[in-house]
């Protein structure tokens, strides 16, 4: 068995390293044809990998595979630990990167980057497997800035537009802010447990618990509680929550499918993933679930209402992904681990689902990606409308989709929730859907329906896309619908995820809904009968009176509320923050300790300095060097005459 | 009634004239010199004085080798500033400042 | 009446004066040697010191064609400095000569010799048993000064035609003889 795990890691890395460096010499076909042989090995793999965890009851594995050093004590390693919960995820992440490998072939078709695109995304799948199959927290950080790097150089890969430059750098830094946090908790708990290993860290979580830590003068704090809320902080910057989001909205300067891949399915889940891993250290620290509803509810509700107000359609869904994330964050937060995982899944098929959608749109009009210039699409790109639609009603959570599923779950879990911050996120969730529902309606009826605003010229050329993207598409939207009702059962009330979720049984919020749950049918009619379907089909009512019915309206309110739509527009201020204050902060820092630091003191006291200071030493010693004999006599004589009498006193 | 202490203040205050013979001067060579040979003198002064007082020769034999080395010594340095004179036309002790520093 | 040489040595004007007191001042402390009972040494000093070295000084000084009226400008510019060193050295030898032997027993002056007591036997038979080696020693100083003074001021007359058998030696044929390939002249 261990074979096989070792196996799907490294089927997408081999490829993606022959593609890298010799991707030349392949050519275009040679390089998708092994990556994606690599990836869909991977996820042959792992369909298997869950289905023997279902069904043949394969054992927890987790062993170390290489040592790679021992320092002190600490052994440094690379392990893997696949449980049902690592094995959903490669499951995830190996089935969405395959789709996504497979749109490349047609979206990237002209592209002059090829080979190096294919490259990147199968090096991208080959680290986040290593995330999430990984068993110490050091193989996890390396997984962790693995998808960093390679989501760096996937969104800077049209490297000569100043704006994708900008963008990666920005994604970059801000993941950095959240990784420093995360290298905090990892060293907190390494420090206090001595190990790096997942289960050696967790037998150690109740004593960690009781310990404390002085941080920042005299306030003691828990150490679980400083561990997990730098743990967080990483997700934070990961999993794009509030404040750490800024950089998800400019990443989509990078290609369509990398979007799809790494910003709506599984980069930015790495983040949930991590906290459920980490559930049972989580669990034990109150102030740190309350840390996280707050930041995931904040997140949920604020960046949902700036997916109300933009005109880029990927942006749109850029959005919506970090509404969805703060979603799963707030599940997490409520120690409902079970229903985060599970919107992470549903989620990473849906809104893979509409950003490559979102794709087949941008490249039928000739990457034109405004919306204000597409409309009335749906006879021109059927399968793409189909498509989108039911990706759409997936992320509204209308009955009987994935999303409706998982959605309704996660807000009765919310709902049910008696930790701190529950009923503000509670609040938060619930309008959120409202909100969801706006935008991804207004996506669709601006896109799809009503007047065509696009250029002529355009219009002439639309076709719906080729196989290679209408395919994916196809193959994605058959999950978001069905995939909800096998799983919700064992995989939120059931035992499926065993022993690696745990949860304290006084938050154990899920077990209290799973009194109540009489299989998916009941809970769809449950769900009917739930406040949410009805602020869902409230949002669809609004967008198509605004968008459709009555178009001039929504121009009208935003001159009426021009105040807080230029906050929105602005996104609340925190680019402009971050830019004018952080960035030129730091570059000021910089030029200071440069010209200061640097230049002035090192440079001119330390090593100029003293060549100076000797230099004039030396310019005031030389004049004793007068070359008149009777000058050193002088001397000579005054030395005599001082030494003895020295010597007589 | 002659001392010890007598001749050994006489031999200290010729050596103070003889060093206030090399400051003073600035311009002549040879009184450099002549104020070294002074400066000799009272030291074998002290030599001269001790050995008699102390009634050991050493004191004497002493005085007779200081009196070789100063004379050697008296001979080269006027053989150094005739060669100096020849090269510069001055024994101007202001002038031989090649080794300024 | 030392003292007073010495002094005009340093403030004569004309150096042949200063010269003239140094020998005075070399006479006064030749005839104070006597007083010591050191005969040898006093008649060395005479015959020696004042014979030889102070007239090759005398020589020199007149030999070289000193300019005299340069020489005493600026006197009274530094003999503030050097009255002042010489003071202090001066202190200096009192306070250890006089002031530090104050309740030591003093040396008592011996009594006079008797009158075949023969100075120079006395040295003589100190000297070639005793620092035998260091009187080979001074013997090779003072060839070494002779050396050092014969280098240092002789001169080569230029165009002066001497052998130079180094240089005759180490000819090279090449440079002196050329071989030139002729026809035989027939007649």
């Amino acid at each position: 068995m261990e074979n096989i795990y070792l196996i799907i890691v490294l089927s997408p890395l081999v490829p993606a390293i022959i593609a890298g460096l010799f991707g030349k010499q392949i050519g275009r076909s040679g390089a998708h044809t092994i990556t994606i042989a690599g990836v869909a090995l991977a996820c042959a793999l792992s369909l298997y990998v869950l289905k023997a965890m279902l069904v043949d009851n394969l054992p927890v594995y987790n062993e170390t595979v290489y040592q790679w050093a021992s320092v002190g004590g600490i052994n440094m390693e690379v392990g893997f630990l696949v449980d049902r919960l690592t094995a959903l995820m490669m499951c995830v992440v190996t089935f969405v990167s395959l789709m996504v490998h497979i749109y490349t072939i047609g979206y990237m078709h002209d592209d002059d980057g090829y080979q190096r695109f294919f490259s990147y995304i199968s090096l991208f799948t080959f680290s986040m497997l290593m995330l999430v199959m990984s068993n110490n927290f050091l193989q996890l950080f390396f997984g962790w800035e693995a998808v960093g790097v390679v989501s760096y150089l996937l969104i800077g890969f049209w490297y000569k537009r100043p704006t994708a430059i900008f963008a990666n750098m920005k994604a970059f830094l801000v993941n950095r802010v959240g990784d420093f946090g995360f290298l905090l908790g990892i060293a907190a708990l390494l420090m206090f447990t001595g190990s790096l290993d997942y289960y050696e860290v967790f037998a150690q979580a109740e004593s960690l618990a009781g310990m404390q830590i002085n941080i920042i003068g005299t306030a003691s704090w828990s150490v679980l509680t400083v561990a997990c809320i730098g743990l967080f902080i990483g997700a934070m910057g990961k999993s794009a929550q509030v404040p750490l989001h800024v950089w998800l909205p400019d990443s989509m300067e990078g290609p369509t499918p990398i979007s799809a891949l790494i910003h709506a399915a599984t980069m930015v889940t790495a983040g949930v993933f991590m906290v459920a891993r980490m559930s049972p250290l989580f669990e034990l620290s109150e102030t740190a679930l309350t840390f996280i509803l707050v930041i995931g509810a904040t997140t949920a509700l604020f960046t949902g209402f700036l997916g109300l107000v933009q005109n880029d359609i990927k942006r749109v869904v850029a959005y919506s992904t970090l509404s969805q994330l703060g979603y799963m964050t707030v599940a997490l937060g409520a120690s409902a681990y079970a229903a985060g995982i599970f919107h992470l899944m549903t989620h990473a098929f849906f809104k893979a689902l509409l950003f490559l959608a979102a794709g087949s749109v941008i490249i039928a009009l000739h990457h034109e990606q405004d919306m204000r210039k597409m409309g009335g699409l749906k006879k021109y790109l059927p399968i793409t409308y189909w498509t989108s639609l039911i990706g759409s009603l997936a992320l509204i959570g209308f009955p009987g989709t994935a999303g409706f599923f998982s959605k309704d779950a996660l807000i009765e879990a919310v709902g049910h929730s008696e930790i701190a911050g529950s009923g503000y996120a509670y609040f938060c969730v619930m309008v959120g859907v409202f909100v969801t529902a706006l935008y991804s309606f207004r996506l669709l009826f601006m896109v799809f329906f009503g007047n065509e605003r696009m250029d002529e010229d355009a219009r002439h050329h639309l076709h719906e896309s080729p196989w290679v993207v209408t395919l994916p598409l196809i193959l994605l939207a058959i999950p978001s619908l069905v995939i909800g009702w096998p799983t919700i059962g064992p995989l939120l009330f059931g035992d499926f995820f065993g022993s690696a979720i745990f949860v304290l049984p006084q938050h154990d919020v899920l077990a209290e809904i799973g009194h109540d749950f009489h299989g998916p049918l009941g809970f769809l009619l449950h769900g009917l009968s739930s406040p949410v379907l009805y602020l869902a089909l409230a949002g669809v009512v609004v967008a198509w009176y605004l968008y459709l019915k009555n178009p001039l309206l929504p121009a009208a309110i935003q001159a009426r509320f021009a105040v807080i739509y230029r906050l929105l527009d602005n996104k609340y201020y925190f680019d402009s923050f971050n830019q004018n204050v952080l960035a030129r902060g730091s570059r000021l820092l910089g030029t200071g300790l440069w010209r200061g630091g640097d230049v002035g003191v090192i440079d001119g006291v330390f090593v100029n300095g003293t060549a100076n200071t000797i230099g004039r030493i030396a310019g005031v010693m030389r004049r004793l060097q007068t070359g008149y004999l009777y000058h050193y006599a002088f001397a000579m004589v005054i030395g005599l005459v001082v030494l003895v009498g020295w010597l007589i006193w | 009634m002659l001392t010890l202490t007598h001749f050994l203040m006489l031999s200290g205050v010729l050596f103070a004239i003889s060093i206030a013979g090399i400051f003073i001067n600035r311009k002549n060579m040879i009184l450099l010199l002549m104020c070294i040979e002074l400066l000799l003198l009272a030291v074998n002064f002290n030599f001269v004085a001790f050995s008699h007082f102390l009634g050991n020769a050493d004191g004497q034999i002493f005085v007779f080798f200081i009196l070789t080395v100063a004379a050697a010594e008296a001979a080269i340095g006027l053989a150094i500033l005739v060669v100096l004179f020849r090269t510069r036309a001055s024994i101007n002790v202001e002038d031989m400042d090649s080794m300024k520093g | 009446m030392l003292i007073g040489a010495a002094i005009g040595v340093i403030v004569a004007r004309n150096p042949v004066h200063s010269v003239m007191f140094l020998v005075l001042a070399f006479f006064t402390s030749a005839v104070l040697w006597l007083l010591l009972e050191a005969e040898f040494l006093a008649m060395i000093l005479v015959l020696v010191y004042v014979g030889a070295v102070m007239v090759l000084f005398l020589f020199v000084v007149m030999m070289l064609d000193i300019d005299t009226t340069t020489m005493r400008s600026h006197f009274m510019r530094y003999a503030p400095v050097g009255i002042f060193v010489a003071a202090i050295s001066v202190a200096e030898v009192w306070s250890v000569v006089w002031l530090r032997s104050q309740g030591l027993p003093t040396l008592v002056r011996p009594e006079a010799a008797p009158a075949d007591y023969s100075n120079t036997k006395a040295l003589g038979e100190v000297l070639y048993t005793e620092h035998v080696y260091a009187f080979e020693l001074a013997s090779f100083i003072l060839l070494l000064a002779i050396i050092a003074a014969i280098v240092l001021t002789m001169r080569r007359r230029p165009g002066l035609k001497v052998q130079d058998i180094g240089k005759q030696v180490s000819v090279n044929p090449a440079d002196r003889v050329r071989i030139v390939k002729m026809q035989a002249e027939k007649d």
